[in-house]
Parts: structure tokens; C-alpha cells; sequence
């Protein structure tokens, strides 16, 4: 075949020419190593590999992972050796330049499966050295998976030069892991090893330390210890983990419910449209973020900053209207304002559907919100934590509004009792417009947090309402602090209830739980003690 | 019941009302049955089963105006007693299909056979039998309602804070309905009846008599809550209604008064909603979605509460315009009609239609009376004084 002929000797010349270029320029101990994958022997490749994998040459990664994926082709003619990418572009291995082809004689250097674990090994040790913090930290954490004897070198030398402290205590791990399955460690080294994963204390650990197989009388013992109390400190960080989440839902739950304990403790009216007020202030976000995509950009990262005072004006304006329009009217008749004020739900939803189409709508978080840290073995992202400050906050600064303003002392007086404050000379119904324009603002920006975790679609206000009615119902009327312990107990209990019972049955059972406990205390846990037995 | 007591009970507006029931339950199903199909009089199959389910409808805005109008107690969880009852017929219906299910399993419904269930549950025994899931259908809803009522009631949770649990506990029973490990089909429901008491359920036949009976059951439904109204027992209870202090310190035991009418009220819900599953075709847990049971309370308030007659005319007109409403080009706009409705009516109307119709009907025989009376008193002065001089 003259045209296979040609291309061979065209190759060859080729390689002929490259030698003759390349050789004198960067002969060494890296290139004869990389010359003998070309020998298609495996102790040979064995030896290449260590050679290549401990250089320190910036081949050495897309040789070795070329290698693994059999894309390390070599010519045993030329004793040249490619590394083929997945582009179908080729470079020669010994000196990293691009080559036009690689010549047909050239075949994949084959692997065995000792070699395959040399391999692997030398990947991980190649990508402990990578000079990226995140890569070599995994790198840390797979040899800690795997444990291969192989990589016991490489995770010393990594060790040696590491000077990022959470790498060099994965790395430390990794060596306890890899020294706790080496057959020929010494009892001491184990013993070592299994309080160092001890102190690691994850899931991981425990499965490591279970499954360690054969050893020393005295490391059993230990690991068997090490077990019990990774098992104990797991137990508590999943406490704390609920806990956590607990107070996440609390936070939710008392910033939902926080206007309608204002409305109701003060009006004893029940606002069935409180959660539209929370959606509102939701789709209030939702606007100002679309304005901030489309005209100014830059100021995304202060969205949230701009909605929360516009959203409780928005929402604010509406209670007041709502208030002069319709609730002034049903004064002494809750049951008719609950009535009146479900149907303006039903409006607002409608209304809302209609302006911004029954779908979701998308809020985006700004950076500052997004991502989340590492607390021990629980991991806390950065909106839920923020949601619990802002929630804090809002509850914080009405506090003191209600302590130390003239409204919020004539909201008491209205609160305690209303004719009596009406006698001396506050003027009730003023008090009752801006109290509603209060909770349903507070709902509003309520509205800019909840839009932060959850979808924004008419439906949002729906899925809290219950809920917030539970917290008020369960809190106590007219008392803040109620609402505060009620929506933090519920939402602490719900987490709990959950990896018990499932989330529906665990809500199911905090609904009977509060139905029971109504019966005990009919106005709640903390019921205003007064005269006002009833309207 | 004495006949006394009904004629007692029985003023005007409840003899037309009755008597508009009655023949809509004889005319209706008669004109479906008898008249040729597409005849200007004939009412067609889909009608009878549509005015069935208003029918249902007006039983449920009875007993909710049992409690609301006369008692004062605001539920907002009727919906869930209805469902319940509808629930309870279900399963009968469920059991009925036998062997002609998809899976064609003689004792398991097609949804537990697809829920890979080994047996039947033991809650769902006996529901092969007409006359037990009938009881079930009562007792089921009134057996929730007086546990739940007893609790309540006891420890005197009234007004709103009564409506917000009552919400809760059909919010709670919906969750769990949802739940396919429940043992009721999950958010499916229980759908493709076959038979009932061996009739076919999509028969026309089937459905007139459903229809007929849904009217005998409003019927007496309607006396049943004339005769507790129209009793001392229902004096006391819009006692309670006006001044629940007052009326302990009287010393009656409110409590056992608000127990009975919510049980007897939660009883006919559940029968509404037996009645209303095999006309439907489907029951599903969306029937104990915390609005529902809300709506229910419109109907009422747009009738009139406190006078029956109007819970079951508001039933009535308001799913009539929503049928209308939400099958046209207005169906976007019918949740703002809805809304508005529920301001409009709490705002300007709260006597509702009947009872605005009655105080103005009141005020105007006053005045006819009046006008008659002085008339009559410049003509027949004379003989009054003698009268009185006589009486003396």
C-alpha cells in the first residue's frame, strides 16, 4: 500500500525532524521517562508514571490523566508519545508543542489494574500539588475517600509544603485514612490515625472507622470509642441542625405574622388578606428588581434595600385605603370583617393574576445573600441567616416604636382598652387606620424577605396564612413577645416533628397540637390579663 | 315531631319554599324521564345533575346557617364535615365497583391495588354495605364534630379565635388526605363509580331519583332546623347567639346547647356531601381546602343568616352565576366577582337577600297596618270608647 507506505515514511521524517529539533533543547530525566510509555511494558509504564507524576513538569497532569482515559498514544517506532485531547488535537508529551498528526503506527499505552490504582494515585497526588486551593482541598478529601496505600507520598510531600490551614487538615485526614488501612503501619500510627478522624466526626469518618476491617486488639477499641463518640457528636450537631432550621421557619413565621398580631391585637379584627399584603410586597421586589435589570444594573446588590421601604409604603398605602373603605364599616362584627377581608384576598390574588400572570416570577439574590458557610458539621446559608437578622430587626425596631412613640402608646391604650382611650381624647378610628396601614406595611416587607426563599405567584400570601393565623392564635393577642415565643416554638417544633414524623404528618400534628392547646388557654400563651371579658 | 310543631314552624316564607322544593323535586326528574330528549320542557341529564349538586350545596349553607345564624358560631371548617361525609359514600361506591376496576381486584379499589396495599385496611370494613356506610356518613362527621365541639366549647374558644381553629382542623385534614399512605387515594380521591344500591350511577334514572332524594333530604333538612329554631331549645340558642354571657349567668349550660346544634349541623353537612358524590362522580381532598368551606359561609351571607330559607337561596344563586361565570368569557373575572360579593354583601347588605326582603316586607305591613288602623280608628271612634267603657 504505497499511500500507507508514504504517510509512514511522512511521519516519520516528521518525528525525525522533531527529535532532531526538540531533543537537544529538553533532554532530561522527565523526557526519558515520558520516552518509556513507549515500550508498552507495564514495569516500564509503572516507572514512567512515578517519574512523571513526581517532576513537577506541567505535562505531568494531561499526561497522566491522558494515560487514565487512554488518550496517551505512543509510537513504539519513534519511542515518541502523544497526548491526544478530546478536541482531537494532539501535542507531544515530552515537550508539550502541538503536532499536526499523530502517526498510525502510534497506539494507546495500555493499563493494568495495578497500574490503574498507580494511576489514580498519582492523579491524586498530581492535583494535591495543583496551585488552586478548592482542587487541591478535594484532591485531599477523594485520597481521603479512597485511602489508596499509593498515595501515602504524595499526601506527605503535599503536607510538607501546605500552608492553607483547612487543605492541610484535609490533608492531615487523608493520611490518618490512608495509614489506618496500611497493613504494615505500626500500632502507634493507627492509633494516631483513628483520633485524628476521630476528631474529624462527620458521617465519613464513621464509615471509615466501621469499616476498617482487621486490626490491632487496641485499635479496635479505640476506633470502637472514636465510633461512639462521632455517634454522639452527630446526634447533637443534627440537634443543632434542627434547631437550626427551626429558627429559619420561626423567622418566617414571626415576620409573616407579625403584622397580623398588630392588626389583630389592636382592632381584634382577623385580616384574611394579610398574606396578599405579603405578596404584594413580594411582587413590590419583583418590580424593583426588573427596573434595576433593565435601566441600572450596578445597583442590583441593593435591590432588596430599595423594595423593603417601598414595599412597606406600598403595602402600607393599601392597608390604610382597605381600612377606610371597608374595615371602618365593620366595626364590632369580626366575624363579618373576616369575611369581607377573605373576599379582598380574593380580589388582590385576581387582581395580581392579572397584572403579572398566574406563574412564577422570578426574584434573584443578590450576592450578598447567596451561598452559605460551613458551622461545624451544618452548613448555613447566607439568606436564611439574614432573614433571621432583618425578622430580629423588624421585631426590634416595632417594639420600640410601640414603646416609645405617641402612636404606639396610643395603640396600647386602644389595645387595653378602647373606650376608656377613646374617653381620653385618642383618636380611636385615626389609631385604627394607621395600625392597619402598620401590619399590613410590616406584611409587606415581609414580602421582600419571604420573595428572597420561596416562589413569588399570586398564590404566595396563601401559604402563610394559616400558619400565621396558628402563630397569633398560639402566641397570645395583643402581645408581641407572644408572637415571638409562638412563632419560634412552632417553627422549632415543626423541624423536630419532621425527621420523626415527615413533613405532612409533623404539620398535620402541630395544627392538633395548637387545637388542643386551645382548649387549655383559649387566648393563648400569653392572653392580656383586663377586664375586656368580651365584646 | 308533633304536627303542632310544624305548623308552628311553618311561617310563609317557608311554606313557599317548601312548596318550590317539592316541585322542583317531583317536576324536575318527572320532565327529565318523561319528556322526549331536546322537548322545549325536557330538562336535560346534565342539568339534573348540575341543580343536584346545588341542591347538596343548600343542604351544606343550612346547616352552617343552623350554627352561624342562630348560635353565633362562625365555622369555617363545614367543608371538612361535608367532604367527610362525602368521603364515607365514597368508599361505599369505591366497594361497589368489585371486580370491574382496572385491575379488576374483587375486594381492593384500583388506587390500592396501584399502591401495591396487601389487604384492605380495617377502617374500610363494612363500607361494602349501603346501610353502614349510610350510618358512617352521619356519624363519621358528627362524631368529629362533637369531640371537637366538646373541647372548644368547654373551654369557651369563641368568635374568631373558634373560626380560625375550625379552619386549622380542615386544613390538617386535607394534609392528610393528600397523603397517599392514608388509605383514601391520596390527591386523586375516589372517582369511576359504577353502581349504587345496584343502580347505575350515570343512569338517568339514577340521577333523577339522586335528585329527588337531594330535595327530600333539603326538605328535611329545612324542618329539622325549623323545628330546633322554633323550640325552646332554639330561643336559648339565639340567646347564646346575642349575649353568651348573659345567657350562662341565666344558667343554662351553654356549652351543651352550642354541642348539639354543631353536632346535629356537622351530621347534615355530612349528608350534603353523601348525597353530593354520587352526582359529582368524584370525591377528592381539594373538597377540604380551607376555601371552600369559606365560600360555603358567603352563600349564606348573601341568602340572608338567620333564616334558612336564604342559606339555601344563596347557595343556590351564587354557584348558579358561578357556573355561569366561570364557563364563558368572564371566567377571569370571577374570583373579583366572588371577592367583591363577599365585601359587598358584608358591607351593604348583611340581612342578605331574604332577610332584607323580610325587613322590608315587616316595615311596609307595619305600615299598611298603621294606615288601616288610624283610618279605622277615625271611623270607629266611637265604638272603641264604648268598648272600652264596657271592658271597664
Amino acid at each position: 500500500m504505497p499511500a500507507n507506505l508514504s504517510a509512514r515514511l511522512c511521519s516519520l521524517l516528521l518525528s525525525l525532524f522533531l527529535i532532531a529539533f526538540a531533543l537537544p533543547a529538553f533532554a532530561g530525566p522527565f523526557e526519558d521517562a515520558v520516552a518509556k510509555f513507549a515500550n508498552d511494558d507495564y514495569s516500564d509504564t509503572e516507572e514512567a508514571i512515578g517519574v512523571v507524576a513526581s517532576s513537577g513538569n506541567t505535562l505531568a497532569f494531561p499526561i497522566i490523566s491522558a494515560l487514565q482515559d487512554g488518550r496517551l498514544m505512543a509510537d513504539p517506532d519513534s519511542k515518541k508519545v502523544y497526548v491526544t485531547g478530546a478536541d482531537g488535537k494532539s501535542i507531544d508529551a515530552a515537550t508539550g508543542q502541538a503536532v499536526a498528526s499523530v502517526p498510525d503506527s502510534a497506539s494507546a499505552v495500555r493499563l493494568n489494574n495495578r497500574l490503574r490504582r498507580s494511576v489514580d494515585a498519582a492523579i491524586g497526588s498530581l492535583t494535591l500539588q495543583s496551585p488552586d486551593i478548592g482542587a487541591r482541598l478535594q484532591a485531599a478529601q477523594s485520597v481521603f475517600k479512597s485511602h489508596e496505600e499509593t498515595s501515602l507520598e504524595a499526601v506527605d510531600g503535599a503536607l510538607a509544603k501546605e500552608t492553607n490551614r483547612s487543605v492541610k487538615a484535609a490533608l492531615g485526614d487523608a493520611r490518618a485514612a490512608i495509614l489506618l488501612f496500611k497493613p504494615d503501619a505500626t500500632e502507634v500510627e493507627k492509633l494516631e490515625a483513628v483520633a485524628t478522624i476521630k476528631a474529624r466526626g462527620d458521617q465519613e469518618a464513621m464509615a471509615l472507622l466501621t469499616g476498617m476491617g482487621d486490626q490491632p486488639a487496641s485499635v479496635t477499641k479505640a476506633a470502637a470509642s472514636a465510633i461512639g463518640s462521632i455517634q454522639s457528636s452527630l446526634a447533637v450537631w443534627s440537634m443543632v441542625q434542627n434547631a437550626w432550621y427551626g429558627l429559619s421557619l420561626g423567622s418566617v413565621l414571626l415576620l409573616a405574622a407579625i403584622g397580623l398580631a398588630i392588626t389583630f391585637g389592636v382592632m381584634g379584627v382577623i385580616n384574611m388578606a394579610h398574606g396578599e399584603m405579603v405578596m404584594i410586597g413580594a411582587y413590590t421586589t419583583f418590580v424593583v428588581q426588573e427596573v434595576i435589570r433593565t435601566r441600572y444594573p450596578g445597583l442590583f446588590d441593593y435591590s432588596l434595600l430599595i423594595a423593603v421601604p417601598l414595599a412597606f409604603l406600598v403595602a402600607g398605602a393599601l392597608g390604610v385605603v382597605i381600612e377606610r373603605s371597608i374595615i371602618r364599616f365593620l366595626y364590632g362584627r369580626p366575624l363579618e370583617t373576616l369575611l369581607a377581608t377573605w373576599g379582598l384576598s380574593l380580589v388582590l390574588q385576581q387582581a395580581v393574576r392579572t397584572m403579572f400572570g398566574p406563574t412564577n416570577r422570578e426574584v434573584g439574590n443578590p450576592s450578598w445573600m447567596s451561598g452559605a458557610f460551613e458551622l461545624g458539621q451544618i452548613t448555613i446559608t447566607y439568606n436564611r441567616l439574614w432573614i433571621l437578622v432583618f425578622t430580629l430587626a423588624v421585631f426590634a425596631i416595632l417594639l420600640a416604636m410601640l414603646r416609645y412613640t405617641a402612636l404606639g402608646l396610643e395603640m396600647r391604650a386602644v389595645t387595653q382598652n378602647r373606650r376608656m382611650a377613646a374617653s381620653m381624647g385618642i383618636a380611636t378610628s385615626r389609631v385604627d387606620a394607621l395600625t392597619f396601614g402598620l401590619g399590613s406595611g410590616i406584611a409587606g416587607i415581609a414580602g421582600v424577605a419571604l420573595s428572597q426563599i420561596d416562589n413569588v405567584s399570586p398564590n404566595l400570601g396563601q401559604s402563610y396564612i394559616i400558619d400565621s393565623f396558628m402563630v397569633v392564635v398560639f402566641g397570645g393577642v395583643g402581645n408581641l413577645w407572644g408572637t415571638l415565643v409562638g412563632a419560634f416554638t412552632l417553627g422549632i417544633a415543626n423541624k423536630f416533628l419532621e425527621p420523626v414524623a415527615g413533613a405532612v404528618l409533623g404539620k398535620i400534628a402541630i395544627l392538633v397540637l395548637i387545637i388542643l392547646f386551645i382548649q387549655k388557654r383559649p387566648r393563648g400563651l400569653f392572653a392580656l390579663k383586663g377586664r375586656a371579658v368580651e365584646a | 315531631m308533633t304536627p303542632h310543631m310544624l305548623t308552628r314552624s311553618l311561617d310563609r316564607g317557608a311554606t313557599i319554599f317548601l312548596a318550590v322544593v317539592v316541585a322542583c323535586g317531583i317536576l324536575i326528574p318527572l320532565s327529565n324521564l318523561l319528556l322526549p330528549a331536546g322537548s322545549f320542557l325536557q330538562v336535560p341529564t346534565y342539568l339534573v345533575a348540575l341543580w343536584g349538586k346545588y341542591v347538596c350545596y343548600a343542604i351544606l349553607a343550612l346547616s352552617i346557617d343552623l350554627i352561624w345564624g342562630y348560635c353565633g358560631i362562625l365555622s369555617l371548617g363545614h367543608g371538612a364535615f361535608f367532604a367527610l361525609g362525602g368521603y364515607a359514600m365514597g368508599m361505599y361506591l369505591m366497594r361497589q365497583i368489585g371486580s370491574r376496576g382496572v385491575y379488576g381486584n374483587p375486594i381492593l379499589p384500583d388506587f390500592m391495588v396501584f399502591l401495591n396495599y396487601s389487604k384492605l385496611p380495617w377502617y374500610w370494613y363494612g363500607f361494602d354495605m349501603f346501610w353502614f356506610a349510610a350510618l358512617m356518613v352521619l356519624i363519621v362527621p358528627g362524631l368529629l364534630a362533637f369531640c371537637f365541639g366538646w373541647l372548644a366549647f368547654r373551654s369557651r374558644v369563641t368568635g374568631v379565635y373558634l373560626s380560625i381553629i375550625t379552619q386549622a382542623m380542615t386544613y390538617a385534614l386535607l394534609l392528610a388526605f393528600f397523603r397517599n399512605d392514608f388509605g383514601f387515594g391520596g390527591n386523586n380521591g375516589m372517582t369511576d363509580f359504577k353502581d349504587i344500591l345496584g343502580f347505575n350511577v350515570q343512569a338517568e334514572g339514577t340521577r333523577a331519583a339522586l335528585f329527588a332524594l337531594s330535595c327530600l333530604a333539603l326538605i328535611a333538612g329545612f324542618l329539622i332546623c325549623r323545628a330546633i329554631v322554633s323550640s325552646k331549645l332554639g330561643k336559648v340558642l339565639i340567646a347564646v347567639r346575642d349575649a353568651e354571657s348573659r345567657t350562662r349567668f341565666l344558667g343554662y349550660r351553654v356549652e351543651s346547647y352550642k354541642l348539639f346544634v354543631f353536632t346535629v349541623s356537622a351530621c347534615m353537612a355530612g349528608v350534603a356531601g353523601a348525597l353530593y358524590v354520587p352526582q359529582v362522580g368524584i370525591i377528592n381532598p381539594s373538597e377540604f381546602a380551607p376555601g371552600n368551606s369559606i365560600e360555603a359561609v358567603i352563600w349564606v351571607a348573601v341568602g340572608g343568616r338567620g333564616t334558612l330559607v336564604g342559606a339555601a337561596l344563596g347557595a343556590v344563586v351564587v354557584n348558579y352565576a358561578k357556573t355561569f361565570f366561570t364557563s364563558g368569557m368572564l371566567a377571569p373575572y370571577w374570583l373579583f366577582m366572588l371577592g367583591a360579593m363577599f365585601i359587598l354583601v358584608t358591607l351593604l347588605l348583611p340581612k342578605g337577600i331574604v332577610g332584607t326582603f323580610n325587613a322590608w316586607w315587616d316595615s311596609s305591613k307595619e305600615r299598611r297596618l298603621a294606615e288601616k288602623t288610624t283610618s279605622a280608628a277615625a271611623e270607629d271612634g266611637v265604638t272603641e270608647a264604648k268598648m272600652a267603657e264596657e271592658a271597664q
